[in-house]
């Protein structure tokens, strides 16, 4: 059997009587990226929270590192390496860009110098020094969403779960993110990304997970997912795929 | 850039100094008592400035540690003979085991459900002691008078400075603190809080523990300064310690200078505390409430004017000068 | 004797639940906390007494003009004092109205002095129904009923009516109301305006057993504080209900406890609820 650094296991989630997510499986090994599609409602942003603690989970498992983490508070889950965006993006408005990472930072010491140092290496990699000291309300929403990423790798996470990081930016914002995510993997970070945008995540993932109303449909490498049937049917409709196969 | 001047501590340092030195100097009793009551208030800000301020949690029933603090020192000098700085610290634990049982179940609340909650907190504890008779419920206690100095806190006849000086010191305690606190890693998990509880979290921020430390250092220093209130006034019953009314100054105090700002208490205590006593002073010697109207009216106007308090008025003000300093010594063009 | 505790639970609760109506409309559409409430209880009690020493006219006929009196001054403080901080921070705003309650208070003290008043000859005064053991007075009983009416009208009026779904509207969401035409400065105003009115309709048939003086409203206003939290800020039924239950737990509480510790019980009763369900009884 191969040793997963995550392993999602028959999480399954009800709000009443409403499921947002059944049965879902899958597993993350170490230095992956893991794309987590699907059209809206799909339960994608669900299934996030109920990995990364902010909901617990009617019923499955959820493993990280070997360690059992099911409706584990956050908090401590970031503690244990894994950390997420949000898809809307929540910057501490009234903080720096540089107090910002700090908060980050503090996880895993207790020095306000050493913070410093930490979020002052991150800035460097994320390319955020010359905002240092700007107040966090007053970024670009790209940069307010670079923040979101450099607040994380702050914390010195083992995995990366990115909610919608590309949403509501420009095509060469959208490059950049791409090639900061390929570069923060290159290094050994391992992703977990949601995301909308197909053109830019295919390139870069390793593996595809499709949700669909709640149940995973198909998980594949990224070329066998775009031309999956199943897939073109969640996405574009039943009729849409009818009319394209008479064609 | 240059560092906000919350930051600065040479500031501070020569805040608290003139702080010290004004009623040295100026040797009348009545302006000293106000002196005395307005670093007592702003000690109080600086206390209850933590929970809510830094950490964004609402109190409106910070009279409750006051009263406990004020209650116990009382108490144990009165019955059992023990010095005020013994009954302060023990008063001071016994604020802290009382904020930890409280806000368990109060921080299941969020926004004006939790600042009702500290409402209730409060008035309960008003009612419990009105109704305690080993207290000698709402009769009050008158403290026992014992020998001259500050092993007891006593100073006959009425030696306004030597109560200054105690007050004075417990005064630069929450200030150092408030410091210590704001400049810190808890300091930054306490606004992480406040702006965004859900991104504090996914930063591995103990919400409730952080927001449970910032309770417990609140209500210890507010506990401490009702101590010292009991020893200054040396008779308390439970509406003089426990009303709301006390917890609604404490907001109203901070709020107006500053909310979340170390010079915020400092600045709001520093103008309303003067200014309700010589209004009633001058004008409330009739019994007709003439200096509240004004009192009020200057509230409502200042919300108005300056919602985020007074400190935006004095920062303005600190970086006008900085520019002024800098064009003069040739270091910025004037751009205006 | 049980019985006889029950009822006037019943209502006291009835008219706290008409306190709290008022209250909770401010809450819910502004997301303000509004300090003056209790004072706008207190001022209509003053109006009732005065037009009632001086003028001869009974606290229910006078009722009418303290509507309209309390209404005004209701958009008074909204468009005085209200609007200019309505953007602030919260706790700002808060205060602004802290401020105004100060003002209110003290001038009722400044002009009228702190003793206390009250209405001795109304046509209710004195009357009472006696149904075996149980006693009930005209002014009490004329009071509750008047109050479910009123807190039913205010309900019927948010509920059914256009003006009211505006109103809901705002409080759901400020900026798309705006958006969907409502002109919301408008309907805070009138909010208040409403919050106002329906306090002056609880100080009026309060005023016929109750003494009137400048802090009269406090007490209200802070067990209204209570009940609103309590139903769900914004919420009317929650008003009704937290009154109904702020109003038992007082009365039995107190006849079993005793009296010293009715507000107590209160509180604490507001505590243990909030605990099961934390945004109120009628949040979500």
């Amino acid at each position: 059997m191969e040793s997963y650094m995550m392993s999602v296991d028959n999480v399954t989630m009800k709000f009443g009587s409403l499921v947002a997510n059944s049965n879902v499986s899958f597993n993350v090994k170490e230095g992956e990226i893991v794309s987590l599609i699907g059209p809206n409602g799909a339960g994608k942003t669900t299934l996030f929270n109920c990995v990364t603690g902010f909901y617990k989970p009617s019923s499955g498992k959820v493993i990280f590192n070997g360690a059992d983490i099911t409706g584990v508070r956050p908090d401590k889950i970031a503690k244990l390496g894994l950390t997420r965006t949000f898809q809307i993006v929540k910057p501490l408005k009234s903080m720096t860009v540089k107090e910002n990472i700090m908060t980050g930072a503090f996880i895993r010491t207790n020095k306000f110098s050493e913070a410093e140092k930490i979020a002052e290496e991150v800035m460097e990699r994320i390319n955020l020094i010359e905002k240092r000291d700007y107040l966090s309300s007053s970024l670009t929403i790209a940069d307010k969403k670079r923040l979101e990423i450099a607040r994380i790798l702050a914390t010195q996470p083992k995995m990366i779960m990115l909610d919608e990081a590309m949403a509501g930016l420009n095509q060469t914002e959208i490059k950049e993110v791409m090639k900061l995510i390929v570069t923060l993997n290159k290094q050994g970070m391992t992703f977990v990304i949601v995301e909308h945008i197909m053109e830019a995540i295919m390139p870069i993932s390793d593996r595809v997970v499709v949700l669909n109303a709640g149940v995973k449909i198909l998980e594949d490498i990224p070329q066998n997912v775009v031309n999956n049937d199943e897939v073109i049917k969640a996405y574009l409709g039943e009729k849409y795929h009818a009319k394209n196969q008479k064609s | 850039m240059e560092k906000s001047i919350t930051n600065n501590k040479k500031m501070i340092g020569v805040v608290l100094l003139i702080i010290l030195a004004l009623p040295i100097i100026v040797q009348d009793n009545n302006f000293r008592h106000i002196m005395i009551l307005f670093v007592l208030y702003a000690a109080l800000g600086e206390a209850w400035n933590i929970i809510t301020g830094y950490a964004g949690q609402t109190s409106f029933g910070h009279a409750a540690f006051f009263g406990i603090g004020a209650y116990t020192s009382t108490v144990l000098l009165w019955k059992f003979d023990i010095i005020p700085w013994i009954g302060m610290l023990i008063g001071g634990i016994i604020a802290v085991v009382v904020a930890i049982i409280v806000s368990y179940p109060a921080f299941k609340l969020t926004g004006h459900y939790f600042a009702i909650a500290t409402l209730a907190i409060g008035e309960i504890m008003l009612q419990l002691f009105v109704s305690w008779e080993y207290v000698e419920g709402a009769t009050g206690i008158m403290l026992p008078i014992k020998e001259n100095g500050y092993k007891y806190m006593q100073f006959h006849p009425m030696n306004k400075l030597s109560y200054y000086y105690i007050v004075f010191g417990l005064f630069v305690i929450t200030v150092i603190t408030a410091y210590i606190v704001g400049n810190s890693k808890m300091g930054f998990y306490l606004k992480a809080i406040k702006e965004n509880p859900d991104a504090a979290q996914s930063i591995g921020i103990n919400v409730t523990r952080y927001k449970l430390y910032a309770m417990m250092v609140s209500a210890f220093l507010t506990a401490i300064v009702g101590s010292f209130y009991a020893q200054y006034v040396t008779y308390i019953d439970p509406f003089m310690v426990f009303p709301l009314a006390l917890s609604m100054q404490i907001v109203l105090i901070t709020v107006i200078g500053g909310l979340g700002n170390i010079y915020g208490p400092i600045l709001g205590a520093a103008i309303l505390i003067p200014l309700s006593q010589y209004t009633r002073i001058i004008f409330g010697g009739t019994g007709k409430g003439l200096d509240l109207i004004i009192f009020g009216a200057l509230v409502v106007i200042v919300t108005i004017f300056q919602p985020n308090g007074l400190v935006g008025l004095f920062e303005n003000l600190f970086k006008k000068i900085k520019k002024k300093e800098a064009i003069n010594d040739g270091k910025l063009h004037d751009v205006s | 004797m049980i019985i006889q505790i029950i009822i006037s639970g019943i209502i006291m609760g009835l008219i706290y639940g008409l306190v709290a109506t008022g209250l909770t409309l401010t809450w819910g559409v502004l997301d303000i906390i509004n300090f003056t409430h209790g004072e706008y209880l207190m001022i209509s009690m003053y109006v009732s007494f005065w037009l009632y020493s001086l003028m001869n006219i009974d606290p229910l006929l006078s009722l009418p003009i303290v509507i309209i009196v309390m209404f005004i001054i209701g958009y008074l403080t909204y468009s005085i004092v209200v609007k200019n901080v309505i953007n602030a921070p919260a706790l700002s705003a808060l205060l602004a109205t802290f401020g105004l309650s100060l003002v209110f208070r003290n001038m009722a003290q400044f002009l009228w002095t702190p003793n206390a008043r009250f209405i001795t000859n109304s046509v209710l005064s004195g009357k009472k129904i006696s149904i075996g053991s149980i006693i009930i007075g005209y002014p009490q009983l004329a009071a509750a009923i008047g109050s479910l009416v009123v807190i039913y009208a205010i309900y019927y009026f948010i509920e059914k009516t256009k003006v009211g779904k505006s109103i809901q509207a705002t409080a759901l969401d400020k900026n798309t109301a705006k958006l969907m035409g409502i002109n919301t400065e408008r309907v805070f105003g009138l909010t208040f305006a409403i919050s106002g009115a329906a306090a002056g309709i609880a100080g009026g048939l309060l005023s016929t057993f109750y003494p009137v003086y400048p802090e009269s409203g406090i007490l209200y206003a802070l067990i209204g504080f209570v009940i609103v939290a309590l139903g769900g800020f914004g919420n009317i039924k929650g008003a009704l209900y937290g009154g109904l239950i702020i109003g038992l737990s007082e009365a039995i509480g107190g006849y079993y406890l005793g009296t010293q510790f009715k507000y107590a019980i209160i509180f604490l009763i507001y505590l243990i609820v909030i605990q099961i369900k934390p945004k109120g009884l009628f949040g979500w």
